[in-house]
Order: C-alpha cells, then structure tokens, then sequence
C-alpha cells in the first residue's frame, strides 16, 4: 500500500534526518485525529514566518525583493497557495523516486523469466517470503541465524549495493530494503555455501 | 379557497398553482432571491417551494433561523472556512463546525437528500447522525472538510441504502470491506470518488460490481500484492470497458506508466480527467491524451511541460476548464511550463472557460493572448509563483497582461492575480471588471488607491480576498457602501490597524469582523494582521475561539 509521509511544517526535517530505512515508512497513521497534526503544522509554521508578520515592512520587502530578485527568497507561509494535501502528496513522491529499493527483479534458478516486485509494500519478511513462495510455488524451511535455510529446496538470496549475494533476513528489514537491488531464488544445493558464511 | 388564495386574489392575480409553477422554471437561487422580494405572497410561495438551501457563509445567518424560513429543504449546501485556510493562514479550530447544523438540519428535515460541505469541520458523530435520521439520503459531497474519520464514512457506507454520490474530495480513507460493501448496496451509484489507497485488485472488484459508475475517482493505480488474483493487463481494461457510462477519472495518486494503456477504452467518453496526482512524464500525457476528443475538464501537473499543452490544446478542443498544478512547489524550482504552454492552450482550446495555472514565469503578450482567444472565459486565475514577478522577457509589470483579461472576457466573474503589479493593474480591473465576483491579490499593489478602484468599481464583487499589499484603512473605509453586497473580504498581513477596522464595524452593524491574532504571539498592538469581515443576520458568534476577536 501506498504510504504518505507527514512532514512537519515545510521544513521538511525529517527529510534531514539520518537513517537507514526509506523515508516515511513509519510515518503512515491513519487520520483520525487531523486537528492534533494540523495543530503541528501551522505552529512550527508561524513561528517560521518572519516574512509577513510586520505591516510596515511589506513595502521595504517588496523593495528589498526588487533588488535580491534573484537570490532565494525566505520562505513565506500560505506561499505559493497550494494546499498541504498535495504539498505533501508530492513530497512523498519525490523521496520515494530518489531511494532506491523499491521495484526490484526477482529471479528463480530454472524459471524461464523473472518477475518484478515492489519491496516497499512488505510490513516484513514473513510477508515477503510469503509472497515469493506463491509466485514461484516453492517452499522454504525456516530461517535460522546460525544456519540460514537449511533444508530447503530453495533458498532466497539478493545482490546488495556492493554487489555482494547475501541472504534474506539477515539484515534487519529497513536495512534490508534500502540496500537490496535484486532477488535470486537460489537451488537449496547451491546456496549451501552462503549459508555456512563462506 | 383558502386562505391564502383569497390574499393572492387582492394583492396579485396569480393563483398558488401558477406561482408554483413559475418558480419550478427559475433556475437559480438568484432569481428565486429577487422572485420573493416582489410580495408576501410570493416570498411565500418561495418559503413552501425551494428545495436547495445555500449557504455560502455559515456564520452568515444561524441554522435556526435557516429552517425558520424554508420548510421544505431537500439539498444543503454549506460553506465554512474562508479560501486562505487552505494555505495555513488561518489557525486551527477557528469555527465552522457541521454539528450546530447537522442537529438542527436532520430535525427539521427529515427528507433531506444530499448535503455538500465545504471547509468545514465534520465529526464522527455528525455523519453518524445523518446516515441514521435521514431515510432518503442520496448524496454526500465532502471538499476539504476535516474532523472525521473511517467511522463515520462506514455510517454512511452502512446506513444509506440509496446512496448514488460519494464524493470525498482530497479527504480521508475509507475502510476496504466498507467501500465493497457500499458499492455492492447501492445500485444507484453513480459517482465514487475517493482519491486514495485503493489499490488495482480492489478498483477491479469495484467496478465489476458497478459497471453503471459515471464517475470514478481511483486512488493508486499500482498492484498492491504481486500475487494478484487480476490479471491487470488483461482485466483492467475490459472492467474499463464494461463501464459504459463513465465519463469522469480522477486520482491515480500513484501510477506505474505500464497500467496507463487499461484506461485507454474510456478515454474516447471520457469529460473530465483529474490527473493531478500522478507524475507521468510529457510523452506518456501525449500518447494518452490523443485518444480524450470529448475532454472538457484536464486538471494535470506542470511535469508534462510547455509540449504536454501542446498535445492538450492540439487534441482537446473541447475543453472548458483547464487546471495546471506544480509539482515543485517552491518559487526558485525549475520552470517546467511558461507562457508557452499559456498560448499553446489559447491557440488549441477556444472554448475555454475555466484556468488556473501555475508557473515560474509569464509574459504579458502570452496573457493578452489568451484574452483575445478565449473570449468564453468566467475563471482566470494565474499564479506566478515567484513574488512581484515582472513580465520575464520585457521586464514591465503585468499590468497589461490583466488588464486585457479584464477588458476582453465579458463573462469574467472570477479573477486571481500575480507577478509584479502597480496600482494600474487595479485601475483596470475597476474599469473593466464589471461583471466580477471574486477577487484574490497577493503581493500586489502601490497604495490605498489599487483597492480603491476595486471596491469603488466593481459593482458585482461578493468574495475579496488579499494578502500582503499595501492597502490600509482608508482603502477599507472607501467600500462601506458596498460591503453588505459581499459575503466576505479577507485582508491579511496588508496595512489595517485596529482602530480602522473599528469605524467599519461601527458604521456597519451587520457586518462582522473578526481580527485573527496569531496565537503564539502576546501583544499584535495597533496593526491587524489579518481581518475576516462577513455579512451576517446572526451576529457575533458564539463559538469564536480565543485568537479570534470580534470588533
């Protein structure tokens, strides 16, 4: 499903902030209290507003304007005038275009074609796995840290960002997503290797 | 005879039936308003006979006094918050509660059939309320209302067996099993739009169980679950198909460009497409936007550029209403439309009546054009996202490029304003702007005198709403013969001080002015920085929050 990220006044902190999972995965709450977080919003948002607050100053800022008129102008709230609904729709968007992890391919040794799934719509990896094993009708043993999918027919593998084949759920799953750029379903036989940390 | 007739017989020679059936014929609520004003008798006929209640301000008059003077309402529609909440200049719980209404409403109206809300604040409970009282209820249009949830949309999903409108414009979610079970209800629903988290398998399901939908608004447009049970690329499009009578598209929040071609058996019918939320690049609006011949209303995203309103004036010429947004809503982002794709669309779509276009930059000439092109014009609303932004390639204000607007669209009733603009922008716009009744001016204007040509000027004007342009108390005074024709006038962060606004409420005693305080902020002193002035036969209300002062 599709999640949209709240971001607090048009700042955009959290955009700033540090961390390993995709932006705005833990931010999807229902709406139901709306009044709480506009609250939010339109208090971090005055106190940002030195832009229009001060009458006397609106002909000295068109003034001053005129002559920065190229230099980035503070921001100023209510402009320009569209709504915080779509503000924020897009603000999602555009996060979500730039991180990568989200369409990845998924191959199986010994299907004649891959698929194509979004990683961004999986709570977890139970849901993944879930998932993989009916597109591919396969089966999986349980996981284990110390020995992987021992005992499975197929074992479920990815290429991280260093190109290095690692095996599903090691990592935890934010770390998981972001770094993942494609899925291998891998002979049980053959994956013997990763599983014993070679 | 009655009563009633003996009284008609003297004071006019039209006997009940006639008047009823002369009032059946009055189209809108204005003529009904001048109809009632010729004689008791007639404003009786009107009290018995109108079935559509507008109320274009709810603070303009008390809901008690509303059903004191219609008996019979079939149709409520409401408005609350003034246009600017939408952007944060208004704190929130300022007002426009549904629940003084909705009590009183569902009483007094048992029959009522459809209830449009605008900007205001809507609960649980109040929609709990209607779906349980009001047997026939048919209609439930919410535009950018707040303050409700799942619970109260399942209320309605639930209890209102002849359910044909749901339209839930830019608000919250309903609830999966609901929806299904709302559409699997109401065989006489026409018009589903949710704009939300409704992914492709469920958008199947529902249109396989609602194949007489005219109206569709979709939410995401990508498969939710890889394991889908629809075959999109196969199913999709017949679902499409079977639904013979849709006419309007709107959301597809997030669309995966593959899917794009199912909707390509309803382009041929389609009138209206919102598609607003979805980022699809030029050559996909090109590819798509060929098969739309009958498309009169196209709401998209500036990302489909100045060649994207080629396509669009090239192949939809029957376009009345055109809304460009940007998808980058910063003043500094990067230019995607310009006053290229403003002539492309003069050039295309004569029979324009409606635009609202945002862009980085403008021309005058570009303006002028669309003046001369489009003379069916009514909306005209341009935002030049950058402040006091001048013509780009000429330097000079946009005076003239309004000012044509003005003088060449008769029909022009609503106007917004941007760029970089002087006093004579104004002086135009009085001149000219004779049929005008909504005004909206940011960043605008030399002096007290750019206001005065409007309020002076501008005979028709009922909604005036302006932000951060120099005009102060003498402009405000200059309008005192005129503001008990308005619903409102919203001047923010402009030149007014208190004791100005003060001699307007005192000359005025129908007319309330609410100062909005900015709630962090201890002592404003003399300047107002932001005014609500209204027309209201109900006083001062009764549930104005602490920032808010009524003079």
């Amino acid at each position: 499903m599709e999640t949209v990220a709240k971001y607090e006044g048009d700042l955009n902190l959290k955009a700033t902030e540090l961390r390993l999972g995709l932006p705005g995965v833990e931010d999807f709450e229902k709406q139901k209290t709306p009044i709480v977080r506009n609250n939010k919003r339109a208090l971090v948002e005055t106190g940002d507003d030195c832009g229009s607050n001060n009458n006397s100053d609106i002909s000295d800022a068109r003034d001053r304007d005129l002559e920065t008129a190229p230099a980035a102008k503070k921001q100023v709230v209510g402009w320009p005038p569209v709504r915080s609904y779509r503000k924020n729709s897009f603000q999602s968007k555009k996060t979500e275009v730039e991180t990568s992890g989200m369409y990845v391919k998924v191959s199986m040794d010994g299907a004649p074609y891959l698929r194509k799934i979004d990683l961004k719509i999986y709570k977890g990896y139970p849901e993944l796995l879930k998932a993989l094993m009916a597109m591919f009708k396969f089966t999986i043993g349980q996981y284990s840290e110390s020995e992987g999918y021992n005992g499975s027919e197929y074992v479920p593998t990815y290429e991280d960002k260093d190109g290095d084949w690692m095996l599903v759920g090691d990592v935890p799953w934010e770390m998981f997503i972001s770094s993942c750029k494609r899925l291998r379903i891998m002979k049980g036989s053959e994956a013997k290797g990763l599983a014993l940390g070679l | 005879m009655s009563e009633e007739q003996h009284a008609s017989s003297s004071s006019s020679s039209f006997p009940e039936e006639v008047l009823d059936n002369i009032l059946h014929f009055l189209p809108t609520r204005h003529h009904r308003n001048s109809f009632s004003l010729v004689c008791k008798t007639w404003y009786r006929a009107d009290t018995l006979t109108r079935h559509e209640l507008f109320i274009g301000n709810c603070y303009s008059i008390t809901p008690q006094r509303a059903i004191q003077r219609f008996g019979n309402i079939k149709s409520l529609v409401l408005k609350g918050k003034p246009r600017f909440a939408d952007f944060n200049l208004i704190p929130v719980n300022w007002g426009a509660h549904f629940k003084p209404w909705s009590t009183c409403m569902t009483s007094a109206y048992p029959w009522l059939e459809k209830i449009s809300l605008k900007r205001m604040l809507v609960t649980d409970s109040d929609l709990l309320l209607v779906s349980n009282e009001l047997l026939g209820f048919k209609e439930l249009v919410l535009d950018f209302c707040e303050g409700f949830g799942t619970t109260g949309l399942a209320a309605i999903a639930t209890n209102c067996r002849q359910l044909r409108v749901l339209d839930l414009i830019e608000n919250a979610v309903l609830e999966d099993a609901s929806l299904e079970q709302l559409v699997a209800r109401s065989p006489s629903l026409k018009k589903l739009r949710l704009n939300q988290h409704v992914p492709i398998e469920q958008l199947w399901r529902l249109m396989v169980r609602a194949p007489q939908l005219t109206d569709l608004g979709t939410g995401c447009f990508v498969s939710a679950d890889p394991m889908v049970q629809v075959d999109v690329q196969r199913d999709l499009p017949l679902a499409f198909a079977a639904c013979k009578s849709l006419v309007s598209l709107s959301g597809f929040s997030v669309i995966v460009p593959e899917y794009l071609c199912t909707i390509y058996p309803v382009c041929a019918n389609l009138i209206s497409l919102n598609f607003s939320y979805t980022t699809i690049n030029t050559e996909q609006l090109k590819s798509f936007i060929r098969h739309c011949h009958k498309l009169q209303k196209l709401w998209v995203l500036d990302i489909i550029g100045d060649e994207g309103l080629q396509a669009v004036g090239a192949n939809c010429k029957d376009l009345r209403e055109l809304r460009v947004f940007p998808l980058d809503v910063r003043e500094d982002a990067e230019a995607l439309v310009s006053e290229e794709g403003l002539l492309a669309i003069s050039e295309g779509c004569r029979k324009l009546q409606s635009i609202l276009y945002f862009c980085q930059r403008m021309t005058n000439a570009a303006v002028v054009a669309m003046s001369r092109n489009c003379l069916e014009l009514k909306v005209f609303r341009l935002c030049i996202l950058g402040r006091h932004l001048p013509d780009h390639l000429t330097g000079e204000p946009m005076d003239d490029g309004f000012g044509a607007i003005v003088m060449n669209c008769k029909k022009l009733t609503r106007l917004a304003v941007s760029g970089l603009l002087t006093d004579k922008a104004f002086s135009y716009i009085g001149k000219y702007g004779k049929s005008l009744r909504t005004l909206s001016v940011a960043f605008a204007g030399d002096s007290d005198r750019g206001l005065r040509y409007v309020l002076e000027e501008c005979p028709k004007l009922e909604k005036l709403e302006i932000r951060d342009s120099p005009f102060g108390d003498a402009a405000l005074i200059s309008g005192l013969h005129h503001y008990y024709n308005m619903r409102f006038v919203w001047m923010s962060s402009c030149k007014l001080s208190r004791e100005g606004c003060k001699e307007v409420a005192r000359r005025m005693p129908q007319l309330v002015l609410e100062v909005i305080v900015d709630p962090l902020v201890e002592d404003t002193g003399e300047a107002v920085e932001k005014l609500y002035m209204y027309r209201s036969l109900g006083g001062r209300r009764s549930d104005a929050p602490k920032f808010v002062s009524i003079l």
